[in-house]
């Protein structure tokens, strides 16, 4: 195991309400996200974006669609372009870290009657730390394997991916991230549309993650489920509305405040950037 | 036998090497979506040439390269800008942007040639006639001119794949990923429509730019068909290139036609064929499986029959059901009859003169798919706010498709309570 990061900076400027877990003082940010503005083709979808993943914690981030949730991962990994601001993670920017950053797509990201099996996929998790030109070999193979075991897929590794059932095939992508070995995890929906086995193979392996002092972030859509399988939550809505442990910030008023009906008035600058500048 | 006398083995092998090597790196552009682009790469390069003509004022093969080569990026750069700017979706962009540089090429080599042997219908269809009479000499021997430079493309292709398959592999996969892990998608990407132009640039003087297009698209798609592994596909991706070349060459030779457009026709035939016979996912292999459930479908449809006869008669009579009724209650189709009859030959069902009844074992089955179709009623009722006449229908198909695990979760959830039609649910 690599030795703990070195944090080299503490969050800066936390919004009003929002500054990380005072309850909490051990758990030091393993993502720094600074003043992050993220914009697609010119419609901001992050606003000002200021927050902190606390490291060796499950962190949720909770808010309705269109809210930037996949949009944060993304920036985060560099992925989607910031219009201003930063990001650090581990107390670095993304280019030293990126193999110790595991990412777990949606799984409507990819074709999935690509011609791979479970194994294959799995085994994707090990190109990183490979780097160009070499292969996969038996030591690759073995951490994919082992990957697969762990989230109950084995007996299905040589099964192509589109012959899976949908949690199959979320627990294959979730193999591959644990494949990659890495300390920060980010996760798109790791719960959308499984089966039961499925959710609790997650849960399973989630836990078993923040054990060995890793962190991870999850875009959860499930707003009943947040209390029980996460420490740390996010309520983002274009902007970030509160973060910190789930006890102090996933209260009633701010889930209102993310989730509330009518147009913000950042929603309504933002259409009148766009309808007038394209 | 004779055909075998007329047969110019320099020009088959060149062929097939360059069928082999389109085949491989095709593969790539299949699985990615990109066979339009390759396509229009093949057609853009015709300008590419032209310029470099006009420019350099001779035909050597590096010059054409170059000019190819830079066409070819320009395309694929012009693709993506136009797409941004114009708003267009990306296959309208393609379209544009590589019919017009086409059309341009078209003028150019149309007015080149007027001056030296570039000739139009020679870049579309290409020369595999006269491509041995063309000779340089190698190491003391005389080959044709075009058999270095597509032995070199072979190889070239062979090793690009060999060392990048990985990193080809996850950007054609998950370019997100792929980014994230620190393998560049773009650069990757950047890699292979490079190598696809040089494909394009040296095979199409040999075989022409429509064969070309049809070899790096159609062994591709046929090996998609008859693989679920990416290494397996590239390798039959280059072996049916090879297959199409020689047939579509003996077929040429025999029919005394165009070699390139026969050896197209030939790539055309095997991915029609692997259409209808690929063992998974081909028309007949579907056909089966449809054929082999809707048989069962029918099986189970006359077992719930006899099954529902039996509760409303008195216990100590075996119900029984005419033949003609049977095939009546499973759709009175040919595959009502053939179901029966299967039935019989598997013991399920006995007949007694014309008359079906149900075997102990019969029963059992019967059992399972009424339990199926009752426990799904009970479900839909009480999860779904549905008339009762709803019910029916929707269980009537899922019940032949209710694993034994999801039935047992269901029974949990709805317990032993009659259905909502006041029928006993079956253990």
């Amino acid at each position: 195991m690599k030795p703990g990061p070195a944090i080299t900076s503490q969050p800066t400027s936390a919004a009003a309400g929002t500054s990380i877990a005072p309850s909490a003082p051990i758990a030091l940010p393993a993502i720094d996200v600074h003043d992050l503005t993220v914009a697609y083709h010119r419609k901001p979808v992050l606003w000002d974006v200021d927050v902190s993943f606390a490291a060796g914690r499950l962190t949720a981030i909770v808010g309705p669609n269109g809210a930037g949730k996949s949009t944060l991962l993304k920036a985060i990994l560099g992925l989607a372009p910031p219009a201003s601001g930063h990001v650090r993670i581990l107390g670095r920017p993304l280019r030293e870290v990126r193999r110790r950053v595991g990412y777990v797509p949606q799984r409507e990201s990819v074709d999935w009657d690509f011609p791979v099996d479970a194994l294959g996929v799995a085994l994707m998790g090990t190109y990183g730390a490979l780097g160009w030109f070499r292969r996969p070999g038996r030591a690759e193979r073995d951490r994919a394997m082992g990957a697969l075991e762990r989230v109950g897929m084995a007996d299905f590794a040589h099964r192509q991916i589109g012959q899976l059932s949908g949690g199959q095939q979320q627990r294959v992508f979730l193999a591959r991230a644990l494949a990659q070995d890495a300390e920060v995890y980010l996760m798109d929906e790791p719960f959308a549309g499984v089966d039961a086995a499925t959710e609790r193979a997650i849960i399973d392996v989630l836990r078993d993650l923040r054990t060995r002092g890793r962190t991870v972030v999850a875009v959860h859509h499930d707003l009943q489920s947040v209390e029980e399988y996460f420490d740390e939550v996010v309520l983002l809505n274009m902007r970030l509305v509160a973060a910190g442990p789930v006890a102090q910030a996933y209260t009633h008023a701010n889930l209102q405040r993310t989730y509330g009906g009518r147009l913000t008035i950042l929603d309504e600058a933002a259409e009148a950037v766009r309808t007038t500048e394209s | 036998m004779n055909l075998l006398s007329f047969i110019d083995w320099w020009t088959l092998c060149i062929a097939a090497l360059c069928a082999a090597s389109c085949g491989m790196i095709g593969a790539f552009l299949v699985i990615r979506r990109l066979s339009l682009l390759g396509d229009a790469i093949s057609h853009s390069v015709l300008p590419g040439l032209g310029a470099a003509f006009i420019l350099a004022g001779t035909r050597s093969p590096a010059a054409m390269l170059a000019g190819a080569l830079a066409a070819g990026v320009l395309t694929a750069a012009l693709a993506a800008g136009v797409r941004r700017i114009g708003r267009l979706p990306h296959d309208a962009a393609l379209g544009v942007v590589f019919t017009t540089f086409f059309a341009v090429g078209v003028l150019m080599v149309t007015w080149v040639a007027k001056s030296i042997d570039l000739d139009p219908s020679c870049v579309l269809y290409g020369l595999l006639e006269l491509v041995s009479l063309d000779r340089v000499d190698l190491l003391g021997v005389s080959v044709p001119r075009a058999l270095p430079w597509q032995v070199g493309l072979f190889a070239g292709n062979l090793l690009l794949i060999a060392l990048l398959f990985k990193e080809l592999r996850i950007t054609s996969f998950d370019p997100h990923l792929a980014t994230a892990l620190g393998i560049h998608a773009g650069a990757v990407q950047a890699v292979l429509l490079t190598a696809v132009t040089a494909t394009t640039v040296v095979s199409f003087e040999a075989v022409g730019s429509i064969l070309v297009v049809a070899l790096l698209v159609a062994p591709g798609a046929t090996a998609q068909l008859l693989t679920d592994r990416l290494g397996r596909m590239v390798a039959l991706s280059a072996v049916l290139g090879v297959c199409a070349a020689v047939l579509g060459y003996l077929g040429a030779v025999a029919m005394n036609t165009n070699i390139a457009g026969m050896i197209a026709v030939a790539a055309g035939a095997q991915f029609l064929f692997a259409a209808v016979f690929a063992p998974r996912y081909g028309v007949a292999a579907r056909a089966i499986r449809h054929a082999g459930l809707s048989l069962r479908i029918a099986r189970e449809d006359v077992l719930g029959v006899l099954y529902r006869l039996g509760e409303r008669e008195a216990e100590s009579t075996q119900p029984t059901l005419q033949h003609a009724q049977a095939v009546r209650a499973a759709g009175a189709t040919i595959v009502a009859r053939l179901a029966c009859a299967q039935l019989r030959r598997r013991g399920l069902v006995e007949a007694r003169g014309d008359e079906l009844t149900l075997t102990p074992l019969g029963f059992e089955e019967a059992r399972r798919i009424v339990r199926a179709h009752r426990l799904w009623e009970s479900y839909l009722s009480q999860n779904l706010p549905l008339p009762l006449d709803h019910l029916h229908d929707p269980s009537e198909r899922f019940e032949h498709f209710m694993s034994r695990e999801l039935q047992e979760r269901v029974a949990a959830e709805v317990g032993t309570r009659p259905d909502p039609h006041g029928k006993q649910i079956p253990d």
